[in-house]
């Protein structure tokens, strides 16, 4: 038989070689599967791996986009591990990032063609609110009626993408958009664009903001008392509640906090590289910032990297897609494949294995 | 606009039609979850069942062993997320999206010789009699064979775990695999069996959907399906016979618009798509407010994992 | 598990990575050659025997034309996003000379990347903003539809047509209209049933609309979505339907009456040769019918009368010639006020902002 025994000390070896364990078991099978599409298998691992990282050509262009694309999936996965720690299940935080798109759009919008300094602060400022909004009816469902919070949360992505079509379509659609879904371009409209801030790279406020809060987030689980509440809280809910602290203020925390941080990235997003509010805004950051929250251990260092690498798959992904004639199936299994390593191998890190006779 | 230019018979068999596949991964991921598991990759399972049943349908020319392959196809899918969850102790969560983005993935290659074909057809079977009465004729008893099965299904799953042994100690697994392990139940072989079987029904969902709903194959045919009977489980409150009713009124509502809209009437799509969600999770709130846990609320380990330590 | 495993298989994947860079280091160096690189990005897969196909279709048409003189590459399910913006950069970046983005919502995204790039030349598929290395191009599909129309309305027993509508938009309206005009003309006692259904491309919410337009007694169906679905539909009611951006009759032999293909191919092989020949201009806003050959009829069903055929035809050539506008006054307004006056034909700007049926139609355009 096989026993699991949970390690004590999680050994920094071994959370690193996890990874890489998993990459590499991905790119030996990816590779075989690519061989079998007819495609140079070191050609295209090559291309996912290193080119977007080193290529002349493309590094200059795909470095900074790299962070852009992992921005979001970073700020919302930041969010969701403190709820993760605690056993607080938000899964929601798809519908939580278009609320924060359609909440601060709504409010530029309905300023245009108005130009004052204010707007832009505002809208974020709103947008985190949308966000929080949305991720507070699971809160107070679960507190007041001791509701499952997996299930509110995911319930309410479904009406999140009704209530997109019915912006994109109806109340925020472009009045001078020849009748086409999708509202005003926020990017095109000053007062509410979220701008480039280092020229030429396309770098905008919510990567700055994504690596800020990667700092914060270290600070509040490893130096500040909120940090270890949470784990305590996570790992053992009786001794919380023992320890005289109310777990309902902390489901509170927890689901706002993240509620917030994806109504930020649906926010940054709308004003930035989207640009506007349309039917399929949303391309399932707040699904994807699941898997990157557990691939980086809940960690946000941990978050980072993850992110960075989701990233580079996409990136690096498009560009096997159009250089090589990679399907962009092959590249979504290859996607997949890399998940299910990554979350496996993780067993090698917490557990010791042992081998024992009946 | 006219309600009598509706065909009420029509509509109420083709919300039967419509509402099949949800049915069918619906029960099967309530059987997962009622074991404890929550496998979010149901629209992963659903996509390759339908491409799988598809191929091996259009390759045997039976739309028949097309079905026993998707069933076959999502439960090896499945299995693929049993090891990962049950044997590699991965979140629960994660791994179903990744299995999703996995069966999308590898769907859409496997279909890529088979779309612009046509699919063999499944007949329907009129039950004797039955099917001559007025209206209620058309409307329940001239279908296909996986309709009926559909059904019969229903009553096995709430036969399965209101009445047999077996299921009561897959409840009790879904309840807390501690006390179910120190009673002497094999928690990762039960919760195995409950996430294969509902692999199998997904992929029966999925190749209803291509071999008989639509039918052919597409890219991305399955368009949230999986995702729909996520919301079912959780709407009928782990019930199978609510879970019909369900189905029937989440296919019910697309079906009614679209009667609707035929007929002249204007209605706001978007709202009237919301409600089934709202619907669900005002149904969540009268379960756990009525305090009916246990025995019909969620299962009270769904989504952790288990650990054997001793 | 033993350290000295990990320590191997970290080995293992360093020179898995080593032998991966070595092997294909002189890939990287892109479009050194003089091959006219040309990319195209798709909205969905081109499998999907529809939009995404044509358009396919038109860039194998231009790898035939040009022989080694040109290399296309390609991107399918690209949202609409942000993503499409970096994949256009990304291919710019690969040497790519010309770049055709073919979907409405790329049409920021062109714009934006174009900016950065000034010495690629874009083409954007129905789309209207352009620039000086940006240009559009659409059909006029509601001329096909107006042929559709008709033989839908000769066709029909019914009386009713069915019609299967994505999203409330000019180009949809437009067809509407179109195609309820000639029908009306063919047969004056026909009536369009319409459902709209939010999504250009979702097979099973596609064949449960023309389930239902079925059982409302249609007996034709048109459709302005995307996939197939419909047509696997109506062959197993035994109703008709046309064919939607492809000749979709593998899916339906005797429902498929005829279809409205979109003919992107001889657009983009004249685009790619003026793109290498240097007199490709910007600025430019094409929108090609029947006449161009950017809309071609497919083949018609034999289970259309031979008259029915030739009147077909006799619009399809009057339309191709120019004698015949599918919107040729008088024409009302759903509300009875006057459009057209007699023999006024629609001008390109109501055309492309239509946002109103033509009398006779039931029902309102959702908001």
């Amino acid at each position: 038989m096989i026993q699991l025994i949970p390690r004590e000390n999680v050994s920094p070896v071994l959370s690193l070689l996890g990874p890489l364990f998993s990459i590499g078991f991905t790119m030996l099978i990816g590779g075989i599967l690519f061989y079998f599409l007819g495609v140079d298998p070191f050609a295209a691992i090559k291309m996912i791996f290193w080119d977007p990282l080193m290529s002349e050509t493309f590094s200059t262009y795909s470095i900074p986009q790299i962070f852009i694309k992992g921005a979001p999936l970073i700020l919302i996965a930041l969010g969701l591990s403190v709820g993760f720690k605690a056993n607080i299940w938000n899964i929601g935080a798809e519908g939580q990032y278009i609320m924060g798109a359609i909440f601060g759009a709504s409010f530029a919008l309905s300023l245009y063609p108005l130009e004052s300094a204010f707007i832009f602060p505002l809208m974020v400022f709103i947008g985190i609110a949308g966000g929080c909004l949305w991720s507070l009816i699971p809160a107070i469902l679960k507190i007041r009626f001791n509701v499952n919070e997996i299930l509110v949360s995911l319930m309410l992505v479904y009406v999140a993408e009704q209530i997109l079509a019915l912006a994109s379509l109806g109340f925020l659609r472009n009045p001078d958009g020849a009748g086409f879904p999708g509202s005003r371009n926020l990017s095109q409209y000053p007062s509410a664009s979220n701008s480039e801030l280092i020229l030429g790279t396309g770098i905008h406020l919510g990567v700055v903001l994504s690596l800020f809060m990667i700092v914060f987030f270290y600070i509040l689980f490893f130096r500040h008392s909120l940090g270890f509440k949470i784990k305590l809280l996570g790992s053992s809910p009786k001794a919380y509640s023992f320890s005289g602290q109310n777990p309902n203020k902390l489901i509170f925390i927890c689901l706002t906090l993240s509620g917030g941080l994806a109504g930020l990235a649906g926010i940054m997003e709308v004003a930035g590289p989207a640009g506007q509010i349309n039917i399929d805004f949303n391309v399932g950051y707040g699904f994807t910032a699941i898997i990157v929250a557990f691939l980086g251990r809940l960690n946000p260092i941990g978050i980072l990297f993850a992110g960075l690498v989701m990233a580079l798959t996409y990136v690096g992904g498009e560009l096997t897609q159009f250089m090589l004639n990679l399907p962009a199936a092959a590249i979504q299994l290859f996607q997949g494949m890399l998940l299910f390593f990554l979350l496996s191998f993780d067993l090698f890190v917490y557990y010791k294995i042992r081998l024992r006779g009946n | 606009m006219d309600l009598l230019e509706i065909n009420f018979a029509v509509l109420v068999a083709s919300l039967i039609v419509a509402s099949t596949p949800l049915v069918l991964a619906a029960l099967g991921e309530l059987v997962v979850e009622k074991s404890g598991v929550l496998n979010l990759g149901v629209e992963g399972m659903m996509i390759i069942g339908a491409v799988s049943g598809f191929i091996v349908g259009v390759e045997t020319g039976s739309a028949y062993i097309g079905m026993i392959a998707a069933a076959i196809a999502g439960a090896l899918l499945s299995l693929l997320f049993a090891f990962i969850v049950l044997i590699m102790q991965a979140n629960q969560v994660a791994s179903g999206l990744a299995l999703t983005i996995f069966g999308l993935g590898l769907a859409a290659l496997m279909g890529h010789p088979y779309t612009g074909i046509k699919s063999p057809q499944i007949q329907t079977i009129s039950i004797p009699f039955l099917s001559d009465l007025p209206i209620i004729g058309q409307m329940f008893f001239q279908h296909d064979l996986i309709v009926y099965l559909s059904l019969i299904a229903v009553f096995g799953v709430w036969y399965f775990l209101s009445r047999m042994r077996l299921g009561l100690v897959l409840r009790a697994v879904g309840e807390d695999h501690d006390v179910a392990h120190s009673l002497g139940y094999r928690v990762i072989s039960i919760r195995f069996l409950a996430i294969t079987f509902g692999g199998a029904m997904a992929g029966v969902g999925g190749g209803y959907l291509s071999l008989v709903r639509v039918p052919q194959w597409t890219e991305g045919m399955t368009a949230g399906a999986g995702w729909i009977a996520l919301a079912l489980v959780v709407f009928s409150g782990w019930r199978p016979g609510r879970l019909l009713i369900g189905a029937y009124i989440f296919g019910g509502i697309t079906i009614l618009q679209l009667n609707l809209q035929a007929i002249g009437v204007n209605i706001n799509i978007a709202i009237l798509s919301m409600a089934p969600y709202l619907a669900t999770i005002l149904a969540l709130v009268l379960i756990s407010s009525s305090g009916l846990h246990g025995t019909r609320g969620a299962p009270g380990c769904l989504g952790k994992s288990f650990v054997k330590t001793v | 598990m033993n350290r000295n495993v990990l320590i191997a298989i970290a080995g293992l994947i360093a020179v898995v990575l080593a032998l991966s860079i070595w092997s294909s280091r002189q890939d990287t160096e892109v479009a050194s050659s003089d091959k006219y690189k040309v990319g195209f990005i798709y909205i969905g897969p081109p499998g999907d025997h529809g939009w995404n196909y044509q358009h396919d279709v038109g860039r194998k048409a231009v790898e035939e034309a040009y022989g080694d003189k040109v290399e296309t590459v390609f991107q399918e399910n690209v949202p609409e996003s942000a993503d499409a913006e970096r994949v256009m950069s990304q291919m710019a970046l690969a040497g790519t000379d010309m770049i055709f983005a073919t979907s409405f919502g790329y049409m920021d995204p062109v714009i934006n990347v174009a900016k950065k790039f000034p010495g690629v030349k874009f083409e954007h598929a129905t789309g209207y903003k352009t620039a000086d290395n940006v240009s559009t191009y659409s059909a006029r599909f509601y001329e096909g539809r107006s042929v559709v129309g008709h033989v839908a309305g000769k066709m029909t027993r019914t009386n009713i047509v069915g019609y299967v509508a994505s999203f409330p938009i000019p180009e949809v309206v437009r067809g509407i209209n179109s195609a309820y005009l000639a029908a009306k003309k063919a047969n004056p006692y026909v009536k369009f049933k319409i459902i709209w259904i939010f999504t250009w491309y979702d097979p099973a919410k596609e064949a449960d609309a023309a389930k239902t337009l079925i059982s409302q007694g249609a007996d034709v169906v048109l459709q302005h979505v995307d996939s197939s679905a419909i047509m696997s539909v109506a062959e197993e009611k035994g109703v008709y339907a046309f064919g939607q951006a492809s000749d979709m009759s593998a899916f339906g032999p005797n429902a498929h009456l005829t279809a409205i293909i979109n003919g992107w191919a001889p657009y983009y092989v004249e685009k790619v040769k003026q793109g290498m020949e240097g007199t490709w201009k910007g600025n430019q806003q094409v929108f090609d019918g029947i006449g161009a050959g950017m809309v071609i009829i497919g083949d018609l069903n034999d289970n259309i009368p031979d008259s029915v055929k030739k009147e077909a035809m006799a619009i399809k050539d009057g339309i191709a010639s120019g004698t015949l506008h599918p919107f040729t006054g008088p024409i009302n307004k759903q509300d009875g006020s006057p459009w057209l006056k007699n023999g006024e034909t629609a001008d390109v700007g109501t055309l492309l902002g239509m946002n109103f049926y033509v009398e006779g139609i039931e029902g309102d355009i959702p908001k």
